[in-house]
């Protein structure tokens, strides 16, 4: 399964381009100019009231500290160092991989509440509650230089779920630790909740108007899903809707802390190609089978104003939802947000 | 004696107008901008030259924000400047994140000026404001 670790060399070429724009806005990038965190992949699974959410951390090189904010639907119940080839396994299972790929480099308000903290490898994790001014006022005391459209999108979030996952990627610990460049750290989040669904507008975070999100989102479910937004428009492509092949459960199965996959299962892949000014959403997703998507869940209404569907209580049946965001930005979820050791320098000589 | 009352009543009435008068002369005037989601509000203003102006800034974002308020030659400089935080002028200040600060500013003669924040992406993300001096 070691081969199954490697990235596309397609994607790093797209990931490094994509590294001149960020750069310029200056938003994202520490002050020394290095881009610590290349690429960021994230799963999120639920099966019978319990969301499976693993996020990979790839060092790209350079020194200090580099950090995300991911949204999640609830407390986790657990953090641990997530399995090896997961998500490499699902972009084989529907990308073409190119032969060379096979022999490359693997690659002040109240404060919020810290829930838990861990660290895996290089990874400072901390998951949080709280509304928006809390999470952004943690951010910004624990260095992280949050994006101006921040305050809005961790409010967007936080409306519907205060609980958020902050991770440092400390650039330095990781080249003591030998980790070269490319490798990824995978985390596997545990997190029981009723109402799974998968970031999108997080993937906009720090874009200006005229970037461009592009990123693949895998799911994985007991049967064909309906989702919200429509997954052939507004910039989603449905790319890829089919029953998962007993090979690729078999694989996903066989990985460290993966045994929760089920033996037959939906798969579908969304890609996001559209300009950041357009993704003001996420993806609600109903794999119940009523075909009834959470416009709450989607980000389209507030909780005051829609009702939420819940899954039945006591219900035996499932449902897995496994997401992989593949990010072409150097970011998780799009909410990846630069974290330096010192304030950029903004303003003028006077 | 009514014409005397009269009399009276006017005098105290001219009086308090004067003091009146006198009083919103000497006081400066007192706009208040809000930061929210990283943008200006209002993000238009007209004032009077020659008038003290109190301008009361409040940051309701959990980020910091400036303002930095002159014509296109000074927010240049500011495009590519270094100095990292603004307190020693009173057209140039730092909002931190969930704060309130105050400066008074005293335009010389009119003409339209920009307020801007200068911070990373904020002037693109939409932190620009038209101050007019008539």
């Amino acid at each position: 399964m070691r081969r199954l670790l490697l990235v596309p060399a397609t994607a790093v070429a797209a990931l490094l381009m994509a590294a001149g724009p960020a750069l310029a806005c200056g938003g994202l990038i520490g002050p020394n100019g290095a881009v610590n965190l290349l690429r960021t992949t994230t799963l999120a699974a639920y099966h019978n009231g319990v969301e499976h959410y693993v996020t990979a951390f790839q060092f790209a090189g350079g020194g200090g500290a580099f950090g995300s904010i991911v949204p999640l639907p609830g407390i986790p119940s657990k953090v641990e160092k997530g399995g090896a080839w997961t998500l490499q396994r699902l972009i084989r299972e529907t990308d073409p991989q190119p032969l060379f790929a096979r022999d490359a480099a693997i690659p002040a308000a109240s404060r919020a509440e810290v829930l838990l903290q861990v660290r895996i490898d290089a990874l400072d994790i901390t998951v949080l509650r709280g509304g928006g001014d809390q999470v952004g006022s943690w951010a910004k005391d624990h260095g992280f230089r949050l994006p101006p459209d921040a305050p809005e999108v961790l409010d967007f979030y936080a409306a519907r779920s205060p609980i958020f996952l902050a991770a440092v990627f400390d650039a330095d610990a990781a080249a003591k630790r030998g980790q070269a460049i490319g490798d990824g750290t995978p985390v596997h989040i545990t997190i029981p909740t009723a109402n799974p669904w998968v970031p999108l507008r997080i993937l906009a975070l720090g874009k200006v108007a005229g970037e461009r999100v592009d990123a693949d989102v895998y799911l994985l479910t007991d049967r064909r899903p309906a989702m919200l937004p429509d997954p052939n428009a507004n910039g989603l492509t449905l790319q890829v809707s089919r029953a998962a092949s007993l090979q690729l459960l078999d694989d996903l199965r066989s990985d460290k802390g993966m045994g929760w996959v089920p033996q037959l299962a939906w798969l579908s892949k969304v890609r996001i190609d559209g300009p950041a000014s357009d993704l003001r959403f996420d993806l609600a997703i109903d794999a119940s089978g009523r075909g009834r998507p959470s416009l709450v869940d989607a980000g389209l209404a507030s909780l005051r104003s829609a009702p939420q569907p819940t899954i039945p209580a006591g219900s035996v049946t499932w449902v897995l939802l496994l997401a992989s965001v593949v990010l072409v930005v150097p970011l998780i979820g799009g909410l990846s947000l630069a974290r330096s050791r010192r304030r950029p320098s903004p303003g003028a000589d006077a | 004696m009514p014409a005397r009352r009269a009399l009276a009543a006017t005098t105290l009435l001219l009086l308090l107008v004067a003091v009146v008068a006198g009083c919103g002369a000497a006081a400066p005037v007192r706009v208040e901008i809000t930061i929210h989601y990283s943008h200006f509000d209002p993000s238009a203003l007209t004032v009077p030259h020659g008038v003290p102006i109190t301008f009361v800034l409040v940051n309701t974002d959990p980020i910091d924000h400036e303002w930095i308020v002159g014509d296109e030659a000074l927010h240049q400089r500011h495009r590519t400047g270094t100095e990292p935080f603004h307190n020693a002028r009173p057209t140039e200040v730092t909002i931190l994140a969930l704060t309130t600060k105050t400066t008074t500013v005293t335009f010389a003669t009119s003409g339209t000026l920009k307020y801007i924040c200068h911070l990373p992406g904020h002037a693109a993300f939409g932190m620009v404001g038209t101050l007019t001096v008539t």
